[in-house]
């Protein structure tokens, strides 16, 4: 990760003094993550300096590894699955809650916001209860509606605030023109927002990429990447391949998170 | 407002446009939110016997949380060790909000975006890469015994509550930034230039102006850092030790080895009343704050 140049925009000492600040927060915010793509090259079993020598070997083993590939499937399956979900849920309630404005709309936009407030095991638990209730038990159907749940928030607020900024007079006037709520959606908004959704459906999918804790309590014989690399903690000998598989992670979501931030700001000023 | 009566587009379309609109809401917000945590709050409220549904009523599951000292212990604990994360990640954060906000220039949107970009990669991986870091034989203790400052490894970085307070003071920091970020964003320049022309030095014009109008980002920044830290397993687990089991890992253990799902949804919602009751805490001192100002 390449740390920005500080700019100097003023002349006095004490700015000077925060932007070092800055810099320095900014080390550390980096510096144990970058930790890991480091030792995920390094020819030893221990992370720890002086480097031992540069090697792929890590990296080679992971790609033969059938545990990694079946969770690596996994993952794929639910974060695709839970970001399209959670992608239109937060399309239609986001509309509902910008052009419908009923107290239904609020309620609803009110409660799938609420999983912000509750910490992820306690989501887990509640999604184990209801997944045995309703007899599908710990599977891949069951993290996904727990992912659904946790992406929600994000992928509402940002097509709300897509919705919102786009100008009144524009569904006015098709409205004006004869065109029915659904075709003005298609025809218009939903056109309009394209950027903003591609955006949500990418953090969506990074928010389930990543998810660990509710996944674990939900993990039926399938577990999905993080799940995976918590199983290979408990071994030393696999501590290298996991910072290896680590990196391949940490490098999917630097480029998803910021090719989502980069559509959502041209999408901005369409 | 355009769209208020569907029954002027009329039709059965419209109608059912309206039906699709308010369907995947319905579901997820009633059928998933509100269904889940009401099974969590009626399993709180029953008795063990390792069947599905439990048996009887009960209040015995929350008697014992506040009475048993063990429990008692680890949700002080908690409540500690993630007060302590959050003012570690609050404080620290102030100054880098305060400067992208006021000094952020064309700068702005990079560094605010350098600072968010750790939150979208994965938790687990970051709290992972501080055991690296902390580890007996891991990158601090080679580097102090490599500079000479250590004559062999120490063991006190890891498994311990200080571990646990820096990692999640590092995991959460992006929780804390944004909102205080926004609410000095917001903040006129001319104040501070009209509180120097009056004579006011750096220092008081930070006191009495740029602090109270950061108060709301702050509390927000508090509330947002400290509810997922007071229930959070991961960082415990992994760079805790025994010393720092927290409620998390309580609650876990309950629907794993303990296998006693009623008492873990009455810790579950015991969390979430503490939460609440923090929520409604910080609400009324954001108002009072507002009324005297």
């Amino acid at each position: 990760m390449r740390l920005p140049v500080i700019p100097v925009r003023q002349s006095s000492s004490s700015g000077m003094l925060l932007w070092a600040y800055v810099f320095c927060y900014l080390v550390f915010l980096y510096l144990p993550i970058c930790l890991i793509p480091l030792f995920s090259f390094n020819d030893s079993i221990q992370a720890a300096f002086p480097l031992k020598g540069f090697t792929f070997a890590w990296y080679r083993t992971l790609l033969h590894n059938e545990g990694v590939r079946n969770a690596l499937f996994t993952s794929l399956k639910v974060g695709l699955t839970s970001a399209a979900l959670a992608t239109v849920c937060g399309i239609t309630i986001a509309y509902a809650d910008v052009f419908v404005r009923n107290r239904f709309s609020r309620l609803l936009s009110f409660l799938v916001k609420l999983p912000i407030l509750i910490p992820g095991v306690i989501i887990g638990i509640a999604m184990l209860i209801v997944a045995n209730l309703v007899g599908i038990g710990p599977s891949a159907g069951a993290i996904i509606c727990g992912h659904i749940l946790l992406a929600m928030p994000a992928t509402v607020m940002v097509m709300h605030a897509r919705f919102a900024g786009i100008s009144r007079s524009i569904p006015e006037a098709a409205e004006d023109l004869g065109a029915r709520e659904w075709t003005l959606m298609r025809r218009i908004l939903l056109p309009m927002a394209a950027p903003a959704m591609g955006s949500a459906f990418m953090l969506a999918f990074l928010t389930s990429f990543d998810e660990f804790i509710i996944a674990f309590f939900l993990t039926g014989s399938q577990p999905t990447l993080p799940v995976y690399i918590w199983g290979q903690l408990r071994f030393p000998r696999s501590l290298p391949i996991v910072m290896a598989l680590g990196s391949v992670i940490l490098a999917v979501s630097v480029v998803v998170a910021a090719l989502s931030e980069l559509i959502r700001r041209r999408g901005q000023n369409a | 407002m355009i769209f208020t009566k569907p029954d002027k587009t009329s039709g059965a379309g419209s109608v059912l446009f309206r039906c699709g609109i308010f369907l995947p809401g319905t579901v997820l917000g009633l059928g998933l939110v509100v269904f889940s945590l009401s099974l969590v709050t009626f399993f709180a409220f029953r008795h063990n016997d390792g069947s599905l549904l439990g048996r009887g009523w009960t209040g015995s599951n929350f008697l014992t949380i506040l009475t048993d000292p063990l429990y008692v212990r680890i949700a002080l604990r908690s409540v500690i060790l993630a007060g302590l994360a959050t003012l570690a990640t609050v404080i620290a954060a102030y100054p880098v909000a305060y400067c992208i906000a006021v000094h952020g220039g064309r700068y702005r949107k990079l560094v605010l975006f350098l600072v968010t970009l750790p939150f979208w990669t994965s938790y687990l991986l970051r709290v992972f890469a501080w055991k690296i870091v902390l580890a007996y034989n891991g990158v601090l203790n080679s580097f102090l015994v490599g500079t000479g400052l250590l004559h062999e490894p120490s063991l006190a970085f890891l498994n311990t509550p200080a571990a646990v307070v820096v990692t999640l003071a590092h995991a959460y920091a992006p929780f804390a930034i944004l909102p205080i970020y926004t609410a000095l964003e917001s903040m006129p320049g001319s104040l501070l230039e009209a509180a120097a022309d009056l004579g006011a030095r750096p220092l008081t014009a930070f006191r009495r102006i740029v602090l109270p109008y950061s108060f709301p980002g702050v509390l927000t920044a508090i509330m947002v850092v400290f509810i997922p830290t007071v229930g959070d397993y991961v960082t415990p687990a992994l760079v805790g030790g025994p010393q720092s089991v927290m409620i998390g890992s309580l609650i876990e253990m309950q629907f794993g080895r303990a296998n006693d799902w009623p008492f873990g949804a009455a810790l579950s919602v015991a969390v979430m009343l503490v939460i609440a009751g923090l929520i409604a805490l910080l609400r009324k001192t954001e108002a009072g704050k507002e009324s005297r100002l």
